[in-house]
């Protein structure tokens, strides 16, 4: 035990013995040129085309955003984006969350295969997946196949392109997003704490929800902003497997330029996505510091 | 190790003396612990699924996928590797990803390094600024992309990809050399200055190699977060200059073939070896720093 005390303060203790502290940082020049790369490369690539988006939606004054707000139909589309992002969010907690439980109590091979199972998907392009979900639930697909040899329905059913589909499709590609940060936060609890609980008598459920589900509350805030900012935004998944009648923002704004090429509009449905996002991620940013650095989606 | 084990003892000694106390308990118990591995087993299942299914789609004979399957073909893959459209794609995106990687882990090296050791105003908003590619909805900046490089008749080009990539790569490499950089100690970097070393010595003999795990984690995650991104691609991407994103997702719209399930295979195959060399190198760099560290 004392050799771990030793372990723990030395980094820290070297800090306060070797100041003054900036002798181990870079001088004021030195660190203007080492941001230099990130500034010029996200000027060109990021600053200046979001401007330029921004400006555009603003051509005919506010027009495209008056057309925004007074039409029902993209009214609907918007409430239909964020009923879709949040019924997601929900799935993903209700399923990440017993997963992220499992792999802070499993051993040896179990929890090999746990993460494999939650890394893999991660790693596996947004594309690919999307098209997996295709091939299962279209007309002659795997799920059709399986109903009906199990007799529960006679015909096919038509599970593709509809909202449900984009629902399920997309609570598979940001489950990961939900089990890593709760994870994160179900790691560092004490194991003390669950057993004192138990110790004192109360069972297994008990203590699961007065102790550790309201303590690991932060991790399911962090991966349930997380969901939602990510669901938000998703265009691939939407545009292959949703229904002509289940139209989100993202599928919306790929309708303006593809098809009806309305830029300006276009702009306008980007600026107001692009807000949501930045806003909810700056409400948040002290939940999300918790998440950052898992593999992006989209 | 020896820390571990002795937890360990501590842990079990406690949950047989807790087991003990309640002998009415272990049977609800066992019931209850059989249905929740149930319930996680069978959501894992549903994770991993949709990625194995496509393995035994790329070598079914039929067009759709039935069970139980009628015999195997590997025309799908002789399918992909012969047509040139799907040639074309690949090489473009695997070009597009390598320069990428480069640039990405560049610019984000040094944008750690300014983060984490260097003395600028405003820290905060370079480090939220090096981030927000992460947070800013891909439709959006494909969409804005396009509207700069369209006129420039960048779309479709390298040029173009490599400067949409770069900035949707960097934040994975800012993350992984940040958190190596804040890992080693700064007295090490003082002990070579110290011994006479200049700062561009000092960062190539001490810092450089001590930090090298992150910085090839960055790599190879830049290198896939370019060469699987489709939303950018979808709308950066010509008639002239496609990448395999935009390719799989035209194939899927228009005629789904097992081709492309055998493009996907391919694809997965090459990411997963990325990544468990990613993995390894993880493993055998940090270790030493991480043992003292973060195992506490």
């Amino acid at each position: 035990m004392m050799n771990i005390q030793a372990s723990v303060q030395r980094p820290s203790r070297l800090a306060t013995i070797t100041r003054p502290r900036d002798a181990s940082r870079f001088a004021p020049l030195t660190s203007w040129l080492l941001t230099l790369p990130l500034v010029a490369t996200f000027a060109i690539g990021f600053l200046y085309p979001l401007a330029k988006l921004v400006t555009l939606s603003f051509t005919n004054g506010a027009e495209s955003y008056i057309r925004l707000g007074q039409d029902a139909l993209y009214f609907g589309v918007m409430t239909t984006t964020v009923v879709t992002a949040a019924a997601v969010t929900g799935f993903c907690l209700v399923l990440g969350y017993p997963v992220a439980f499992a792999m802070t109590r499993l051993r040896g091979k179990a929890a090999l295969i746990t993460a494999a199972c939650v890394f893999v998907p991660l790693w596996t392009s947004v594309l690919i997946r999307s098209y997996a979900w295709i091939v299962l639930l279209q007309r002659k697909g795997i799920i059709n196949d399986v109903l009906q040899d199990a007799g529960l329905s006679v015909h096919p059913l038509k599970l593709l392109y509809t909202q449900s589909a984009v629902v399920l499709a997309m609570t598979h590609i940001l489950l990961p997003f939900a089990i890593l940060p709760i994870y994160a936060t179900l790691r560092t609890l004490p194991p003390d704490l669950a057993r004192a609980a138990a110790n004192l008598g109360a069972g297994a459920v008990r203590t699961f929800l007065l102790i550790t589900l309201p303590l690991s509350l932060p991790g399911v805030f962090a991966g349930a902003i997380l969901c939602f900012v990510l669901a938000l935004g998703f265009y691939i998944t939407p545009a292959l497997i949703g229904g002509p009648g289940s139209m989100l923002m993202a599928t919306l704004i790929g309708q303006q330029t593809t098809v009806l090429l309305d830029w300006p509009f276009a702009a306008a449905l980007s600026t107001v996505l692009l807000s949501d996002a930045l806003l909810i991620v700056f409400l948040f940013r002290r939940a999300l510091s918790l998440s950052k650095g898992f593999h992006n989606v989209h | 190790m020896f820390i571990d084990r002795n937890i360990q003892a501590q842990e079990a000694a406690t949950d047989s003396a807790t087991k003990r106390r309640f002998r009415s308990r272990p049977a609800k118990q066992a019931v209850l612990t059989l249905l929740a591995g149930f319930v996680v087993a069978l959501i894992l299942f549903f994770l991993i699924l949709p990625t194995l299914i496509i393995i035994p789609m790329s070598l079914s004979t039929t067009s759709h996928l039935q069970f139980p399957p009628q015999g195997m073909t590997w025309k799908w893959y002789a399918a992909y590797f012969s047509d040139p459209d799907w040639m074309a794609a690949t090489w473009f995106s695997l070009r597009i990803a390598i320069a990428t990687s480069v640039t990405a882990t560049v610019v984000g090296t040094l944008t750690a390094l300014a983060i984490v050791r260097g003395d600028v105003p405003f820290k905060a908003a370079l480090h939220a600024l090096s981030l927000g590619p992460m947070v800013v909805p891909h439709i959006v900046l494909g969409v804005a992309l396009y509207l700069v490089f369209s006129p420039l008749q960048l779309t479709g080009t390298l040029t173009g990809f490599l400067i949409g990539h770069t900035v949707l790569a960097v934040p994975f490499v800012v993350i992984t050399v940040t958190a190596a950089l804040q890992r080693l100690d700064p007295a090490l970097e003082l002990a070579a200055l110290n011994c006479g070393a200049n700062r561009a010595k000092t960062f190539f003999h001490v810092t450089l190699p001590n930090i090298a795990p992150g910085v090839a984690s960055g790599a190879v995650f830049s290198f896939l977060a370019s060469f699987d991104e489709a939303t950018v691609a979808f709308f950066i991407s010509d008639v002239g200059g496609k990448s395999i994103g935009r390719k799989m997702f035209e194939d899927i719209d228009f005629n789904l073939t097992p081709v492309i399930a055998a493009a996907s295979t391919v694809v997965v195959v090459a990411s997963l070896f990325l990544i468990g060399f990613v993995q390894l190198l993880a493993k055998t760099g940090t270790a030493q720093i991480q043992a003292g560290v973060e195992d506490l």
